[in-house]
């Protein structure tokens, strides 16, 4: 299965418009943070921008500590996220090794899917879908 | 969810508490320029002194903000210490989303911290913090260290901050917005200087539901695909504005040398390309924008005879270099942006700083002021020299130099020369078109080529029709105020024609703003105008200095009797408006 990898942010010009695309489309969000791709500067605007999201461990450890089965394993890489069975533990975001999941302050959480609904909406191409089988480096 | 009122945060620094208030007019005032208008009325004191502790300093965002491309402005008004009357000055970055992000439409800030301070807010906080250690502090260390006063929500959120010409009350004092944008314009520093508050930062830490149905992100689309796949925001994206530089010189009206001169041979070396082709490190976006306007170069400096060196960042556009570089007879891209990189730090305004120095190197030559003034010599072209004086400029250093700080011709009042100051109601804009645009930057509400289009009508009408430039400055700027009310970036008002605007705020749920465009632009124009006349306008505070009627344009020379009957019939206007709206 393809999965979302950012390939290329050192062309990003941290304009938010795929954090953006992700909460509107996919979460029906008027945010940059209840997305699944969230740009953030590193020590300042000067230094350039880093996409968290999901590296799609596979397994992932976010599914394995999940008590609820809200979060599973999804083939490739990733998780699939089952959004009605999620009790807002937090044990998926403390998991997470690299800080891809975003809780919100009612207590829902964000991860990606790695559906590839932001990837149109970066102009610089720092995005790209690519086969799990494929991607050779992971680049954040 | 949209709001059909306002949700403004009050803050009282002087007691670094705040309140949310929730305050009608959608409708009527719509947001930005027209929120920040009410605003004034209602917190402000027309007749008190700009640094009266009472007065605000307003933050003000729109109706569109976050919702679409390039809608990613915000609007600061305050009272300027500039002309002693009320202003608004515009910036982007990411403080625009980081207020709507934050559940507000509105930032106003009254009273005056006990210490200097930085303050926080955020969905859920207003935090105030000592920062007397900031003190005298450039805004670039200012903003590494605000980062680690606040920690929480770092690399996601908007950082303002004032440098040392912001403590000290310079009317040419800018709020640095996240390292490279500006509210630059009529002593936004010093107003917030006034409030004793170093830096702002804001969080953007909550959200949203987007509008329902498919409509909403299919115009988000469409909107998307305008500016990214089309040309029509080309210029912004390549060489970005300083693509003027050499058009404008080619038509002889392109400022040089304290505008002793429209056009020189010189170009060739500062042209947009060479700065690209030379200077240009990468690009950057204010946040919801997928142009990427911002240009950022770099300096190297070389810090020691052996092979060391360190380099710095220094974002260009049009305006700047041509302040910091032609006005002061620069040749040299990277002398310009050490020249830059130092007002950056200072907290200057470029383009204020800019002109200031040119009539202080046009005064020192004339022998009206000496290096006893200028602490250093000041000449055409001598990048070393305007690298110090800005230095000298943004921290005040003497008498001199703070009087030029409150502007050229308060200057020119002590040392004389005032007919030579480049002053259009302040340091003028990069434009010496014609005697509409001379006209139209005097008296236009902001001082700013981007008020109306006259620079622009100027390149197309060599008539000399005094009532058709004017009803053409008095037609366009409605316009332009209802985009600065949304709050859009106005490089993209080719995108936003009103039925665009109106589908735009229809489709969020504004729907009846959406329907009447033309009347609420009308109201805010008149608004804002009633707003700086109570706090003491009149076109008759300013006049055009002799410079300007020696400037000669690719239509030969400027008319003084055509120049000045426009401003006398576009100030008899301006009147019109002020007079109508009770």
């Amino acid at each position: 299965m393809k999965q979302l990898t950012t390939p290329r942010m050192d062309q990003c010009i941290g304009c938010q418009s795929c954090s953006l695309a992700c909460a509107r489309l996919v979460h029906k969000k008027l945010s940059w943070n209840t997305s699944g791709i969230r740009i953030h500067s590193s020590g300042g605007l000067s230094t350039g921008f880093v996409a968290n999201r999901c590296l799609a461990c596979d397994p992932a450890p976010c599914a394995a500590v999940c008590p609820t089965g809200a979060f599973s394993d999804r083939p490739g890489g990733g998780v699939i996220v089952k959004k009605k069975l999620c009790i807002q533990c937090s044990a998926c975001v403390a998991e997470c090794p690299v800080d891809a999941i975003y809780q919100d302050r009612s207590g829902d959480v964000y991860v990606c899917i790695h559906c590839g609904q932001c990837v149109p909406f970066c102009p610089q191409n720092c995005l790209e879908m690519i086969e799990s089988d494929n991607i050779e480096e992971v680049l954040v | 969810m949209i709001g059909e009122g306002f949700r403004v945060l009050l803050v009282d620094a002087s007691t670094g508490k705040g309140k949310v208030v929730e305050l009608d007019g959608r409708n009527e005032v719509a947001g930005g320029s027209g929120l920040a208008a009410l605003l004034y009325q209602k917190y402000g004191q027309a007749k008190l002194p700009w640094d009266d502790e009472a007065q605000p300093i307003i933050f003000a965002i729109g109706p569109l903000t976050g919702y679409f491309p390039l809608m990613s402005k915000m609007v600061c008004s305050f009272k300027s210490n500039y002309h002693g009357e009320y202003a608004e000055s515009h910036a982007g970055g990411r403080v625009a989303l980081s207020l709507k992000f934050s559940n507000l439409d509105a930032l106003v800030i009254t009273g005056r911290c006990k210490n200097l301070s930085c303050l926080s807010i955020g969905a859920n906080h207003i935090e105030c913090k000592d920062a007397t250690f900031l003190r005298g502090m450039d805004a670039e260390s200012s903003g590494k260290l605000i980062r680690r006063m606040f920690k929480s929500g770092g690399g996601h959120r908007s950082i303002l901050r004032i440098g040392p010409a912001g403590e000290l009350g310079s009317a040419m004092a800018c709020v640095n917005v996240d390292t490279y944008r500006h509210f630059g314009r009529m002593g936004g520093g010093a107003a917030l200087g006034a409030k004793n508050i170093k830096g702002i930062v804001i969080h953007g830490d909550s959200d949203f539901q987007a509008p329902a149905g498919k409509d909403y992100s299919k115009l988000y689309k469409d909107v998307y695909q305008m500016v990214t796949s089309t040309d029509m925001m080309k210029k912004y994206h390549n060489l970005g504005t300083p693509a003027n530089l050499q058009s404008l010189n080619d038509i002889s009206s392109l400022p040089w040398n304290n505008l002793q001169s429209t056009s020189d041979p010189g170009i060739q070396k500062i042209t947009g390309e060479r700065f690209a082709d030379e200077t240009l490190l990468r690009n950057g976006a204010c946040s919801g924008c997928p142009v990427g306007c911002i240009h950022i170069g770099f300096i190297r400096e070389k810090m020691a005879l052996d092979n060391r060196y360190h380099y710095h960042q220094v974002s260009y556009d049009y305006e700047p270099i041509f302040a910091a570089g032609t006005m002061l007879g620069i040749k040299n891209p990277f002398d310009i942006l050490r020249i830059l990189d130092v007002m950056e730090k200072v907290g200057l305004d470029a383009m204020s700083g800019g002109v200031a120095l040119a009539w202080a190197t046009e005064a020192m030559e004339q022998g009206l002021v000496t290096e006893k003034e200028t602490l250093v010599p000041l000449a055409f072209g001598d990048g070393e020299g305007y690298q110090q004086a800005a230095r000298h400029l943004g921290r005040g250093v003497n008498d001199f130099y703070r009087l030029l700080g409150l502007g050229t011709l308060k200057a020119a009042e002590v040392y004389g020369g005032g007919e030579f100051g480049c002053v259009l109601g302040q340091e003028m804009a990069g434009y010496a078109t014609g005697e509409l645009f001379f006209a139209a930057q005097t008296l236009g509400f902001r001082h700013s080529h981007l008020d109306t289009g006259a620079y622009s009508y100027d390149q197309k009408h060599s008539e000399k029709d005094v009532d058709k430039a004017v009803d053409f400055l008095i037609s366009d700027e409605p316009g332009r105020v209802f985009l600065t009310s949304m709050v859009a970036c106005l490089f993209a008002r080719s995108v936003y024609s009103e039925d665009m605007l109106s589908q735009c705020l229809g489709v969020v749920g504004y729907t009846d703003l959406a329907g009447k465009i033309p009347e609420v632009s009308e109201y805010i124009r008149r608004l804002r105008w009633k707003v700086r006349a109570e706090t003491g306008f009149h076109p008759d505070n300013f006049s055009i200095p002799k410079r300007f009627y020696q400037v000669t344009t690719w239509k030969g020379g400027v008319d003084k009797k055509y120049l000045d009957d426009l401003k006398r019939a576009y100030g008899q206007k301006i009147l019109g408006l002020i007079g109508d709206i009770t």
